[in-house]
């Protein structure tokens, strides 16, 4: 139980290379405030590790409790069509407290994405479905709230501040390097 | 000599105890309304306790995943049928939150999974096949949710068994 399935692939959000000694899976909600909160964190996680990290981020909208997040989710995915999943994603958590879909449209024109394909986008049911395979994957993988974060496959359980991220992708930098050796 | 009380919770392929709570101020619900459906019992301490919250948001989300397999999800706790109502809609929850109210913890105690000293009941699963019978449960430390794929892992295995006797579609 608690291992990530599907494993992280090529239909992933990637940041860096799969093959790095550690790779952070995170499920995220865009209008989480615990995501939120988590998402500075990992920014700064990135900046530690640099090379040694690749970081996948999948949806996890809990869309009862959050009404905009799962359009969100659509809206990071219209922008991915476009390549910028990254910059959507860093804009919405830095403008999580006014999100609504005004919002999403504003951060749209601000990244200069094609508007016109991006709104047909939004009404697109298969952005919807890759947002909805990212959850049920969530789902079969233990995520129970979030962010969850999995390293390396693994669910990690620790608390996602900063010193216990870091402390635990070290451990896994340090098995990577004895296997190696 | 002191009396030292044991939970013991019910294990699998043992017939669900049977039982009648308030699903609503003013509905009685029986488990046998949901004979021909797989039914997950999710057991849990308290309605507003913060870890619960997500276990059941985490719940309310799943409605599409259950409905695959032809299950149903019922939330129990002590809590009173109006402390139901108030977190049912402060939460927007749309499955079922049963009152294990009075005789307090009586099912809970039925299934094995009352806790006497804080007086409510642990955190623990039941999934029950579409004949009424425990196929697979979980006691989950009080204090973590234990999410969803133990279920799902659960109802794939009903379905499975039920495809290779004689076919039942589900849902």
């Amino acid at each position: 139980m608690a291992k990530l399935k599907p494993p992280v692939s090529s239909q992933d959000h990637i940041q860096g290379n799969p093959r790095s000694p550690v790779v952070l899976v995170e499920y995220g909600d865009f209008q989480c405030p615990h995501c939120g909160a988590a998402y500075p964190i990992v920014k700064q996680i990135q900046k530690k590790f640099k090379s040694q990290l690749a970081f996948i981020f999948r949806h996890f909208p809990l869309s009862e409790a959050h009404p905009y997040a799962q359009i969100a989710a659509v809206a990071a995915e219209a922008a991915s069509n476009q390549g910028q999943f990254w910059e959507m994603h860093d804009l919405i958590y830095e403008n999580q407290e006014s999100l609504s879909l005004e919002t999403l449209i504003l951060l749209a024109q601000s990244l200069k994405l094609d508007m016109k394909v991006f709104q047909k986008d939004m009404k697109n049911p298969r952005l919807l479905e890759k947002v909805e395979a990212d959850f049920e994957s969530g789902v079969v993988s233990g995520v129970n709230g979030t962010p969850s974060f999995y390293i390396n496959g693994a669910k990690f359980n620790g608390s996602y501040d900063y010193e216990s991220l870091s402390e635990a992708i070290d451990y896994f930098i340090s098995q990577h390097a004895v296997n190696k050796g | 000599m002191k009396n030292i009380k044991m939970i013991f919770m019910l294990g699998t392929n043992i017939a669900a105890p049977g039982f009648v709570l308030n699903a609503t101020p003013d509905q009685k619900f029986s488990l046998s309304e949901l004979k021909g459906k797989n039914v997950i019992l999710a057991f849990y301490p308290a309605d507003w306790s913060p870890v619960c919250g997500d276990q059941m948001s985490l719940y309310n989300e799943m409605h599409r995943y259950f409905g695959k397999y032809n299950a149903e999800i019922l939330g129990i706790s002590v809590d009173g049928k109006w402390c139901h109502a108030a977190f049912r809609e402060a939460r927007n929850l749309h499955f079922t939150l049963l009152a294990d109210f009075e005789p307090k913890g009586e099912v809970a105690k039925k299934y094995g999974v009352y806790n006497d000293k804080e007086g409510r009941s642990e955190r623990a699963l039941f999934v029950l096949d579409d004949e009424g019978i425990i196929r697979w449960s979980y006691l989950s430390p009080v204090g973590i949710n234990p999410g969803a794929d133990g279920i799902l892992d659960a109802l794939e295995m009903i379905t499975q068994k039920n495809s290779h006797g004689q076919i039942k579609t589900s849902g």
